[in-house]
């Protein structure tokens, strides 16, 4: 049977933690607007092409609210951060989105983060140091990538990093896609809310040097600020943006650019190619998740096919990423490749709005393993490292290392 | 070369100002592009060309009239 007439399962299983499944070439190449099945049962129509995905994702109309009735479920339990009544807290779009990103990107702005470079290099080299203390093989993940950004967001945020296993257990619950139960779900999103209520009460009754008390005093709606609500739900975004998603691409980083060892070598020969290293790293991680849903609230054409409203469409920027018509050898990495337009991080007026800071963390912990532990190389073959399955952002159990 | 950008399509990623800090910044008030230089030096073109075309917003414009 060929791909046109059969219904995929999606996400697609990969042989490999770092390779992509053999689907997404023949998806771009053959069917580019493809059926799928998702964890719910639901369907909906994946994209791969990385015109098709940009389109779509830049297009102002389409939303990745799942609330409508004829919406597609991502899995049997709900839709996680996809469609929880938080999420419409939060405005999807227009004006007000453009408002509320504006209050709240200038706090990551590119400078800002370049600011906290220094303060991120020295929490780096003591979760290296505690790393190297308790001798090799270490867990990579565990002992630098995780709480890396869990530290600065936490920082950022002004909420205690002691608390970092309760956010993790939080935010992978409303990233599920099949680990856990709707009521586990619903329970922890509830305590998460909670947390964050009683953090924003504390800030409003004394303000901190954080992003949350600079909202708080921007003032309400009258003053041009954000409602209470809002405030409190952005809270609750940025913790779980700002540390699962940059944790495992840590990892994932690593892995790649260690898998291949020749290639630690070069950036070992000529630091100067870290950030396009990185910018690489981040185009061909094939193990990014879920992928972007959008709801189509208006019919448009895609790839010659005409999907009408109310489609739930699936975005894999991960397959978009390796499309060969946008980049030369896009199957191979090139350390240096310049331009690199990936979709990593999204496009349009949605695109992530943490990326600076993801950026500059992914920068400095590069810098840093490739400054102390010249040596390091991966304590497995690539081959056998396991990805974390269920949730809808992609990482690995572990990145096991040795110097 | 010429550099424009739309301030209303930008949406604030700050990846003209990782790439090419000396041509692009962002506003203090609400994180969006300012541009320092309208007609960047030639050691600044290989960089500008980069920032324009992996802008999230596709707001920075390059032209080639001098
Ligand atoms: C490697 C790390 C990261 C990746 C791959 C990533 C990816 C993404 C993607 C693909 C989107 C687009 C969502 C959409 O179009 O529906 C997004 C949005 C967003 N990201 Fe990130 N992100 C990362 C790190 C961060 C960090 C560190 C923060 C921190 C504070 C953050 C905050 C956000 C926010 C608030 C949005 C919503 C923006 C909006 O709707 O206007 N992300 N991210
Ligand atoms: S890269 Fe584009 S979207 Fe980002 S700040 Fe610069 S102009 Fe704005």
């Amino acid at each position: 049977m060929s791909l046109d007439e059969q219904v995929l399962s999606y996400p697609i299983p990969s042989d490999a933690a770092l390779e992509p499944p053999a689907e997404w070439a023949e998806l771009r190449s053959k069917c580019p607007v493809a059926h799928v099945k998702l964890p719910s049962g639901d369907q909906a129509t994946l994209l791969t092409r990385y015109e098709d995905v940009k389109r779509v994702l830049a297009d102002p109309r389409f939303t990745r609210q799942l609330n409508a009735p004829d919406a597609a479920r991502l899995s049997a339990e709900g839709n996680g951060v996809f469609n929880s009544e938080m999420a419409q807290i939060i405005p999807d779009g227009g004006d007000e989105h453009q408002h509320w990103r504006r209050l709240v990107g200038k706090w990551f702005t590119a400078k800002r983060m370049a600011a906290l470079r220094p303060s991120m290099e020295e929490i780096a080299e003591q979760l290296i140091d505690d790393m190297v203390k308790c001798g090799a093989p270490g867990d990579l993940k565990a002992g630098l990538g995780f709480p890396l950004p869990v530290y600065v967001i936490c920082d950022m945020l002004g909420v205690p990093a002691a608390d970092r296993e309760r956010f993790s257990y939080w935010s992978d619950a409303l990233l599920n896609l099949t680990r856990y139960s709707r009521a586990e779900m619903e329970a922890a999103q509830g305590e998460f809310f909670q947390y964050m209520a009683d953090h924003v009460a504390a800030r409003r009754a004394e303000a901190g040097d954080d992003v949350l008390s600079e909202l708080i005093a921007a003032g309400g709606p009258e003053e041009g600020g954000l409602t209470d609500i809002q405030i409190l739900v952005t809270g609750m975004a940025l913790l779980v943006a700002g540390h699962e998603t940059t944790a495992n691409m840590i990892g994932k980083m690593v892995s790649m650019l260690l898998a291949d060892r020749s290639r630690w070598e070069r950036l070992l020969a000529d630091p100067s190619l870290i950030r396009t290293a990185v910018e690489e790293t981040l185009r061909l991680d094939a193990n990014s998740g879920f992928g972007l849903p959008r709801y189509l609230r208006d019919e448009i054409e895609v790839g010659g096919t005409v999907l009408p409203r109310g489609t739930t469409v699936v975005c894999s920027m991960a397959a978009a990423n390796r499309d060969e018509s946008v980049f030369e050898g896009a199957e191979e990495m090139d350390l240096r490749r310049s331009p690199n337009a990936h979709l990593a991080f999204g496009v349009g007026a949605h695109s992530c709005l943490g990326q600076a800071l993801a950026r500059t963390e992914l920068q400095v912990v590069l810098e840093v393993l490739l400054r102390k532990l010249p040596s390091l190389e991966l304590a497995v073959p690539a081959e056998e490292l396991e990805r974390v399955e269920g949730l809808a952002v992609g990482g690995l159990r572990t990145v096991p290392v040795r110097w | 070369m010429r550099v424009t950008v739309d301030e209303d399509k930008c949406c604030g990623a700050g990846q003209c100002v990782l790439i090419a800090p000396e041509v692009f910044d962002q506003r203090e008030d609400d994180g969006i592009v300012m541009l320092l230089e309208h007609e960047p030096g030639e050691d600044r073109h290989v960089a500008v060309r980069e920032a324009a075309a992996v802008c999230p917003g596709a707001a920075i414009e390059v032209s080639d009239k001098a």
